[in-house]
């Protein structure tokens, strides 16, 4: 175990002792008086490495991420779990702008709300499954050229995604929305349709695991009923500028 | 040296930058400290090449004359420029604007302060008769314009700017904000990318009690530059930035738009918004973009913007750069980072980030805002 004050630390110093930490096989570690330093647990590798963070962790937290868990007592700002392989994001607040960009694997959980941007250009190939789920709500150009992996979005507490333009450009992966959905929100690239029984089969594992995240209770997530958003084309645009 | 006139051959200048603000509403006065301490924490986001802040409430001694900040390359640019005040204004005091030189800054233009107001029976008057802030307006334009070596970066009533190269904590240390106190402060970062650092091109950029601070690029800034200089401002930083303080004046200052109004021009709604609304806001915001469409801001961008009667932060339509708010008691707190806030305010009573396009405006409670006639309500 491992606690480091991080307060007036600048970033380098920080991811330094934090990469020295992991080098020694260091598998816990305590961040305290975080304030935003940039760049916490990039590119840094163990499925068993866990990072708590006590304050606001600064820009690009967790990206190019291969394998441990983050955990957020705080909000995060902006571009978390950018490019992130594998391992857990959990913030136990809100998340700022553009969470998950080009995320490939890995889990990002997020209590609260999630700015501008979530999940754009976020893919899964084969067994690499990104998976985001947001408590709140979401700002404008939400999944955004998606292409693969799964994006869920609980609209706990009656919160209203506020945002527009939500799916443009998405040709894969999959939404689950808890809500009744607003249509007008979403592109016309997009089909919506009840989740079945496989769909929440799928979800529970992640669901559960959220809940846990967050000490709220599952029963409560899973009893309302989920709608799955898909895209209509692997290919919105093949015919933007040719016919057909 | 390059330093106050830009002689630089571009054509707008892109930005990545910090900013942050601070307003109490009671104008309960804060020095600069903290304003400092917030705008550090986004160290990361400048490059050392622009830092600069605006206090509004720091001259109550002088508070019904015109702050005028120059910054000279040479002593010669002063004495033609003062020969030029003397005509023109009553000089109530003139004085070298306090420095502390640092290891970090020991190059710097002479930067000398006047508190002035312009003269009843001034040379001008054989020709037209103009209000003391276009005279004022009119003034800096000159002087920035055909005075070699000599750059106005202030001239508002009872605010200023204190700008340069360096990094803001370093400028700050300078210009030794921890004595200057006022009741609004606004910071800004720079990092730019596409011309040199140069003392006037640090932000804030002000004219009369407009300040701001930018972070962005405005792309439509050679429309705007066109549609600003038919009403004879003259554009001569080449920073986009420029034109954000002079679209305010306009629609603000001289069209008399209410400020919420004048927003919606800089931010438009997209038209299929407008689509959806009543018939009355859908003929209204019609109009504005129809009128005001060269000024539309283009691009990326947050602002931070004072003037004498509160603080606007505001973002593009899509938020294409971060912005975020918090609020403690009479305090409120705009940064790019939630960060820069929790350094100055560990424990806010609210934190949000502002939608796109939505601004936040922080009026003083005793209700100073300069626009008369404020007829449309929103």
């Amino acid at each position: 175990m491992m606690t480091i004050d991080a307060a007036g630390m600048p970033y380098k110093e920080l991811n330094k002792q934090i990469r020295e930490g992991i080098a020694k096989g260091i598998k816990k570690f305590f961040l305290e008086n975080v304030n935003g330093q940039y760049y916490i647990g990039d590119g840094i590798k163990g499925d068993d490495v866990i990072i708590n963070i006590n304050g606001t962790p600064g820009n690009d937290l967790g990206a190019f991420m291969d394998g441990p868990t983050l955990i957020v007592n705080n909000n995060a700002q902006d571009n978390i779990g950018n490019t992130m392989n594998s391992g857990k994001i959990i913030v136990k607040g809100d998340a700022g702008d553009v969470v998950g960009y080009g995320m490939r694997g890995g889990r990002i959980y997020i209590f609260g709300n999630a700015g501008y941007r979530v999940g754009i250009h976020m893919k899964g190939y084969n067994e690499q499954l990104p998976v985001i789920i947001i408590g709140g709500k979401v700002g404008s150009f939400f999944a955004e050229y998606m292409a693969g992996g799964v994006i869920v979005l609980l609209g706990l507490n009656n919160t209203e995604p506020d945002g527009e333009y939500f799916a443009s450009g998405m040709h894969g992966g999959t939404i689950y929305i808890r809500k009744n959905i607003d249509f007008s929100k979403y592109s016309k690239e997009v089909e919506f349709i009840q989740a079945d029984e496989n769909d929440m089969n799928f979800l529970k594992k992640y669901l559960m695991e959220y809940s846990d995240s967050f000490n709220i209770s599952a029963e409560e997530i899973l009893g309302s009923s989920f709608y799955k958003i898909t895209p209509s084309s692997a290919r919105p645009y093949a015919h933007l500028y040719t016919s057909a | 040296m390059l330093r106050i006139k830009n002689k630089f051959n571009a054509e707008r200048d892109i930005s990545g930058c910090g900013l942050c603000g601070i307003i109490n509403a009671k104008k309960v006065k804060t020095n600069g400290s903290d304003i400092k301490k917030a705008i550090s924490v986004e160290h990361d986001r400048g490059n050392g090449l622009g830092g600069g802040f605006a206090v509004y409430g720091n001259y109550p001694d002088y508070a019904e004359l015109y702050a005028f900040h120059i910054m000279y390359d040479n002593l010669s640019a002063k004495t033609d420029v003062e020969t030029y005040l003397k005509n023109n204004f009553i000089i109530e005091k003139e004085e070298p604007i306090a420095t502390l030189r640092t290891s970090k800054i020991y190059d710097h233009p002479y930067l000398h302060r006047y508190f002035i107001k312009p003269k009843t029976d001034r040379q001008d008057k054989l020709f037209h008769e103009l209000g003391d802030d276009d005279f004022v307006v009119n003034s800096v334009m000159l002087i920035n314009q055909n005075y070699d070596g000599a750059y106005v970066f202030s001239s508002g009533k009872n605010m200023g700017a204190f700008k340069g190269v360096g990094y803001p904590e370093d400028i700050a240390d300078f210009y030794k904000l921890e004595e200057i106190e006022g009741y609004m402060w606004t910071a800004h970062n720079r990092f730019p990318t596409n011309t040199p650092g140069w003392w006037g091109g640090a932000h804030p950029f002000t004219l009369l009690d407009w300040s701001i601070v930018h972070n962005g690029e405005i792309s439509s800034y050679g429309i705007n530059k066109r549609y600003l200089e038919m009403y004879k401002y003259n554009l001569a930083l080449r920073t986009d930035t420029e034109v954000i303080t002079y679209i305010l004046d306009l629609l603000i200052r001289k069209h008399r738009l209410p400020i919420r109004l004048a927003l919606t021009v800089l931010a438009s709604p997209f038209y299929q918004n407008i689509d959806k609304m009543d018939s009355g806001r859908k003929e209204l915001y019609t109009a504005l973009r129809q009128i005001y469409g060269s000024a539309l801001l283009n691009g990326p961008f947050a602002i931070v913007f004072g003037y004498l009667g509160g603080m606007v932060a505001m973002n593009d339509r899509i938020k294409l750069r971060p912005l975020v708010a918090a609020s403690a008691g009479d305090f409120t707190y705009v940064a790019s980072e939630e960060a820069a806030i929790k350094a100055i305010c560990p424990f806010p009573d609210i934190i949000w980030s502002p939608k796109a396009g939505e601004p936040v405006i922080v009026e003083f409670e005793e209700k100073k805002v300069p626009q008369k006639g404020e007829m449309i309500r929103l």
